[in-house]
């Protein structure tokens, strides 16, 4: 833990991520404006007294927008991120534990599933079931889990080939207490590491299919959706553009100096890189 | 060497079956199928009629088995049917813009080349002093930028403040230039730090100790021993990361209005137009299928231990 505090990394991602979340949690009770609320009257309004950040095409305050639009990207990015990886997890794990035939069918599939650039799976997965949040959702997990099957496998070989492992195996131990005694305090670090950075990746993804018109639709607010109601006005009000795209930078940087600083503090280089 | 091919050509089958797969699931699952194909043909009545001859003329009556065969024999000759919403024949839409996203992609790489190689190796060389710092920060900076932002931001003040590019592209090179370094910038930083990391671990072994006792000059030294060596492990990645490109392709041909496959296959996610973003999936799928084939089977050239000299199988085993 003194560790983790003495890493500049890790104090300044945790930082910007703190701040991020207490403007997200709290921001929408302080602000009392209504996000949805259109005022014709006021529409691309530059930053005023009334409007913190301005207001859009429809004469929707941008800041409560802002607001809301932060608990959709970086509410679904985690939770994405936790299905993907604990997806990851379970059939990674499975498959380095049973071995043989089984880890060789699950493999394959993982194989066809990478032989697909991630991207271009999830737009498949979105043109089957319609541009949408959720289709948006189930084309990323769909489409990332195998990246994570490969890694978690590669590490339970590792973690199970260690001596005191093996000595565990030999006097008699099995199944889930192997697995949670033995393995997966060995895959913590690793994982808690590519989870950090997967939080960052998975936010430029969901926002830029939202930024698409593929991911959340309006009237919800997105940062990747605003972006894309900003670019039509950039000739005339290019302040639209600015908030969001910060936001989405300022999230994603946040989670990958953690995970960089994790990744120097916990001494897994080798286990992440991929 | 030649089981390694062998090995690596039959790996080929179960992914190319996957791929077809989906390919034939994604037309499969086109939503009211026949129905909705009759009203978009004709605008007219939809008898039950109507839709029974639509379908047998479709083939779509026949079990599923057939018509997977049906749909491979097709896809063979890249043959993807007609697009719903220009009426054309998907092969010859998809095919003109193709050159578009491939120009786009290669520009993309090599300018993550360009950038990347210089910066990793001062990186290297000047490990813990201000240009390491300098560079490691901006690394981290560009890989978090998303690119739709950093594109936006760079037409805002290339094009519209400083009138130095063209807003919308029209296909002449230099409209190329803003989206190769959009679709790029994410890439180099990543590649930047790589590259940093594998040159620091080849001037820490022993050869290199060698050769610097040897008196060799330090440019001899960088370009001939530690580029190459450092250098060999990233080939397999970049091949993988030219498949990351085509994909995000798609977000940076929508910002600046590129006319490649990208901005194509968004529009028909949008008009639900399943003909074109099968042949999509699938052509994307065999491009980057072959791009990392190609980098497999050359990688042993490059590498002499992985060359077949006298008999690689008694190496393997």
């Amino acid at each position: 833990m003194k560790r983790l505090l003495h890493n500049r990394l890790v104090v300044t991602g945790a930082g910007i991520l703190v701040f991020l979340m207490i403007l997200v949690m709290l921001g929408p009770i302080v602000v009392s404006s209504d996000p949805f609320e259109m005022n014709p009257l006021h529409r691309l309004e530059p930053p005023n007294s009334a409007y913190p950040l301005g207001t859009d095409y429809l004469g929707r305050c941008l800041l409560s927008r802002l607001l809301v639009a932060g608990r959709i990207s970086l509410g679904t990015s985690v939770w994405v991120s936790v299905v993907i990886l604990f997806s990851g997890l379970v059939v990674g794990l499975a498959a380095g534990l049973a071995g043989g035939r089984i880890e060789e069918i699950i493999m394959r599939l993982v194989d066809i599933f990478l032989a697909l650039p991630s991207l271009v799976l999830t737009l498949a997965v979105i043109g089957v079931l319609g541009p949408s949040l959720e289709s948006a959702i189930t084309g990323i997990c769909i489409s990332w889990w195998p990246v994570y099957a490969r890694l978690v496998r590669g590490m339970t070989l590792t973690a199970m080939a260690k001596p005191w492992v093996q000595a565990a195996r030999i006097s008699g131990t099995r199944g889930m207490r192997l697995i949670i005694r033995y393995i997966l305090p060995q895959l913590a670090p690793p994982l808690l590491v590519l989870a950090s950075l997967e939080m960052g990746t998975m936010i430029l993804v969901f926002s830029g299919l939202s930024f698409l018109g593929l991911g959340a639709q309006a009237p919800t607010p997105e940062w990747g959706a605003m972006l894309n109601d900003a670019r039509h006005f950039m000739q005339t009000t290019p302040h639209m553009m600015l908030a969001p795209g910060l936001a989405i930078f300022l999230s994603v940087l946040g989670f990958n100096l953690l995970g960089e600083g994790l990744r120097d503090a916990l001494n897994v280089r080798e286990m992440t890189e991929f | 060497m030649k089981s390694l091919i062998q090995r690596r050509l039959l790996m080929l089958i179960p992914t190319l079956v996957g791929i077809s797969l989906l390919g034939f699931i994604l037309l499969e699952l086109m939503p009211g199928d026949a129905t909705t194909l009759l009203m978009r043909r004709s605008a007219g009545e939809v008898t039950p009629e109507a839709i029974d001859n639509l379908r047998r003329e479709l083939g779509l009556d026949r079990p599923w088995p057939v018509r997977y065969l049906r749909w491979v024999g097709r896809a063979v000759r890249l043959d993807f049917g007609t697009s719903f919403s220009s009426g054309e024949p998907v092969r010859r839409e998809i095919f003109s813009r193709l050159p578009a996203t491939l120009a786009l992609a290669l520009g993309a790489f090599t300018f993550m080349l360009t950038v990347t190689l210089p910066l990793g190796v001062l990186s290297a060389l000047r490990k813990n002093q201000w240009p390491d710092h300098l560079i490691r920060v901006g690394a981290i900076v560009f890989h978090s930028v998303p690119a739709y932002w950093l594109g936006l931001l760079l037409l805002w003040v290339f094009a519209l403040k400083l009138g130095l590019f063209r807003v919308v592209g029209q296909g002449a090179w230099q409209d190329l230039i803003l989206p190769i370094v959009t679709l790029g910038s994410g890439m180099a930083a990543f590649y930047s730090r790589m590259t940093r990391e594998r040159v620091i671990d080849v001037l820490e072994q022993d050869y290199i100790r060698l050769v610097y006792a040897k008196g060799l000059s330090r440019r001899i030294l960088i370009f001939r021993h530690v580029l190459k060596n450092a250098l060999l492990p990233l080939v397999t990645l970049w091949g993988m990361s030219f498949g990351y490109l085509l994909g995000g392709s798609v977000i940076v041909e929508s910002v600046f209005s590129w006319p490649g496959v990208g901005k194509l296959v968004v529009d028909a996610i949008l008009n639900r137009d399943h003909p074109v973003i099968q042949a999509y999936v699938v052509l994307m799928a065999l491009i980057f299928i072959s791009v990392n084939l190609i980098v497999d089977l050359v990688y042993p050239l490059l590498d002499p231990r992985l060359r077949p000299r006298r008999s690689a199988e008694a190496m393997e085993g």
